[in-house]
């Protein structure tokens, strides 16, 4: 997955957004080690310092820890990495829902637009 | 974390113009800091100032402790506007030239970077285009192990791809003991890569953040702020 960076918003946040995206979509499974903040950096193009910052927010959240002499490592607690998944995809449900109640739809329309979208895929 | 320049009271007058007035701002070690005004601003006398090349008309400037002078050229690896390497020479002569100037060059690493950008150790400066000199001198530069980098618009003259491995060379050179200055109009283009932003306006420091600061508090990036701060 390429690294999509918006300059209008704090670099560290949208790293921290991206690095939480492939550890909860398992593209860095549980336990297995991260690359260097300096490799990370490159590949991002961003301030190593930035990519720092970041990694330092994603251990507070408690999704990568790190080994004093081998370096960072995503999270072995599979409960925990559920658990920030389960949250994106209620913030993702909730954004939808404003979008559409901006549209003028209430709950119940965007409940039978939705099993309309779903039949309608089936034909 | 320690102080690595500091700038205070700095002023640099040529005739009656006085081109710097009243600078004072410091830079810490490990950080990537962007010197960005308009044209006119002051951007190349200040780099000229830290670098030795002017003396100042008032107030000091400290690199690691040390005035600028022979202590200071040890460990400031300087880019200069425009080159001052002898067209005649091939590109390999200038690294032996550069192995001789300074202890902490690294030739192998200076090489190795020429050959990732495709430039012939054989090409004399002479045959080679104005964009591929440039990529020449910023190795050079780049392939000292020094403690202060100067970078006077190191990515004006050169394409897009080679302006993304120019950025990620210093990306990649990143050391907590060092730190780069660079001056430059393409802020778009290099303020991923910056911890901090000093904007000069008419010799004067106009503005100092980091630039996450900016994007947090004002919802913008550095781009869009340098365009309305110094709206013509």
């Amino acid at each position: 997955m390429a690294w999509v960076l918006n300059p209008d918003r704090p670099i560290y946040l949208q790293l921290v957004e991206h690095i939480r995206l492939q550890i909860v979509s398992g593209h860095y499974p549980p336990g297995s080690r991260l690359p260097s903040v300096r490799d990370l950096a490159g590949e991002a193009a961003v301030n190593p310092n930035t990519m720092q910052k970041a990694l330092g927010e994603l251990e507070r959240l408690e999704l990568l820890y790190t080994q004093r002499t081998s370096g960072r490592y995503i999270t072995e607690d599979v409960q925990r990495i559920a658990q920030v998944k389960q949250d994106l995809a209620y913030q993702q449900i909730h954004d939808f829902f404003v979008q559409m109640e901006r549209l003028g739809y209430g709950k119940d329309d965007c409940f039978r637009l939705m099993e309309a979208v779903i039949e309608g895929g089936k034909q | 974390m320690s102080m690595l320049l500091q700038c205070s009271g700095l002023s640099k007058r040529f005739g009656s113009k006085e081109a710097l007035s009243g600078i004072n701002f410091s830079v810490e070690s490990g950080r990537i800091v962007g010197l960005l005004g308009p044209n006119g601003s002051g951007k190349t006398t200040l780099i000229k100032l830290i670098s030795g090349l002017l003396v100042p008309t008032t107030g000091s400037i400290l690199v690691d402790g040390h005035a600028p002078g022979m202590d200071t050229k040890k460990i400031v690896s300087y880019l200069p506007e425009r080159t001052y390497l002898n067209d005649w020479m091939r590109a390999r002569d200038i690294i032996g030239f550069f192995q001789d100037f300074y202890a902490d060059f690294d030739a192998a690493k200076a090489r190795d970077m020429l050959a990732r950008l495709q430039i012939d150790p054989a090409d004399r400066l002479k045959s080679m285009s104005k964009g591929t000199k440039e990529k020449v001198q910023l190795i050079l530069v780049m392939s000292r192990n020094a403690r202060l980098y100067l970078l006077d618009e190191p990515i004006g003259g050169v394409d897009p791809a080679a302006r993304d491995y120019i950025l990620n060379t210093i990306i990649t050179n990143y050391s907590p003991d060092a730190s780069v200055i660079l001056s430059t109009h393409l802020i778009a283009d290099v303020e991923k890569v910056l911890d901090d932003i000093v904007f000069l306006s008419n010799g004067q420091v106009a503005m100092t953040a980091a630039v996450d600061d900016i994007r947090e508090n004002q919802g913008k990036s550095v781009d869009a702020l340098f365009r309305e701060v110094f709206q013509c």
